[in-house]
């Protein structure tokens, strides 16, 4: 029998069942692999990001695939499109809505920086009011882009100190 | 009955009130003062039976009187034919009559021009801006509003910022010269 003092040891017999790894990295590949998009469409990217999930690119792939209409379920919020003024505060709204931890995906040249619509009655680029984590181009961006814009948003979440950053005061209690 | 025919019929009717018809590539258009517009239109729709309003336009002539302008595009099921109602806007006044009683479908098409240009219509059942939102301050398909918008805040409600242009192509200027003349790389307006 082992000491209490020992640390975990290899064991041929639990070989394959157990992993050691970090916290933050459990969290962060839980988190990374199970994405669930809010699809803010709002022009034609929202066409593009359709094809996305459907079956020939296959969003599912990526763990991506449970599009939620509701903010309150869903991690990652695709602007998929051309942002108005008008709408810019309601997309704003909808953000905020999302629970913790959440991302932003900005899809296609309007979302990213207002694109062709150098415009009075467009926003130009989300960015102006949401943090976004991803840029992709393209007018709009082809399946893959949209795909290549999510595994790099998963490389992101890797990297990420979700659990000093979500338990930061408790921490500070503590120490 | 074909658009000449209603011309003529129109200026029979108004008299002194009639400013003039022209065809261009067998369209008619024919011209008719602010001050008897609802009555022409009036007689289009029940003695000419032009029974469709196609379109209603706001225009904007800078630099000419008057300055605005709105065109009614007018098309009769009856007798297949189109005709094209065009009336000035004073631009201190901005003010015409709405039609919106004679062809429901104007109520929008009014709507989008009070937005845009900024010319109320008098007797319209609700005139509220349609595009923008209520309590933008400008109108900006008006000449005098730079393309790249103006910064405007509606706390909760939607804000606007000027876009960056870079020099890129602003508003044209009515005239009959060529397109380098009528649409300058930028144009400075002072409001």
């Amino acid at each position: 029998m082992a000491t209490e003092t020992a640390p975990a040891a290899y064991d041929s017999k639990i070989e394959g069942n157990i992993i050691f790894t970090r916290l933050d990295s459990a969290i962060n590949w839980m988190r990374g692999n199970s994405l669930w998009p809010m699809p803010m469409g709002l022009a034609c990217c929202a066409i593009e990001l359709m094809a996305t999930g459907a079956s020939r690119f296959d969003i599912s792939r990526f763990g991506a695939e449970v599009m939620r209409f509701s903010p309150r379920q869903s991690d990652v919020m695709i602007v998929a499109g051309t942002v108005t003024y008008k709408m810019a505060l309601a997309v704003k709204r909808i953000y905020d809505q999302m629970p913790e931890p959440k991302w932003v995906i900005a899809m296609g040249a309007c979302a990213s920086s207002g694109g062709m619509y150098r415009s009075y009655a467009v926003l130009q680029g989300i960015d102006h009011l949401l943090p976004v984590d991803v840029y992709i181009s393209g007018c709009p961006p082809r399946p893959e882009a949209l795909l290549e814009g999510l595994m790099r948003l998963q490389t992101k979440i890797a990297e990420e100190d979700s659990l000093l950053a979500q338990k930061r005061e408790l921490l500070e209690d503590i120490s | 009955m074909d658009a000449t025919e209603a011309s003529s019929k129109l200026e029979q009717e108004l008299g002194k009130d009639f400013h003039g018809s022209s065809m261009f590539r067998d369209e008619v258009s024919v011209v008719i003062p602010g001050s008897r517009i609802k009555d022409a239109l009036k007689f289009c729709r029940e003695v000419l039976l032009f029974d469709y309003l196609v379109d209603l336009s706001g225009i904007d002539n800078m630099d000419e009187d008057p300055r605005y302008g709105v065109v009614y595009e007018l098309y009769s099921y009856q007798y297949g034919c189109h005709l094209r109602v065009k009336t000035g806007v004073d631009e201190a006044e901005r003010e015409l009559p709405s039609v919106a009683d004679i062809w429901p479908t104007a109520n929008w098409h009014e709507r989008e021009a009070y937005d845009m240009f900024g010319i109320t219509f008098k007797g319209h059942p609700d005139l509220r801006r349609i595009l923008m939102w209520e309590g933008y301050p400008f109108f900006p398909l008006r000449k005098d509003f730079p393309l790249a918008g103006k910064q405007s805040e509606m706390p909760d409600v939607a804000f606007s910022e000027s876009a960056p242009l870079e020099g890129g192509p602003f508003v044209t200027s009515p005239s009959s010269a060529g397109t380098d003349k009528r649409e300058p790389r930028s144009r400075e307006t002072d409001s």
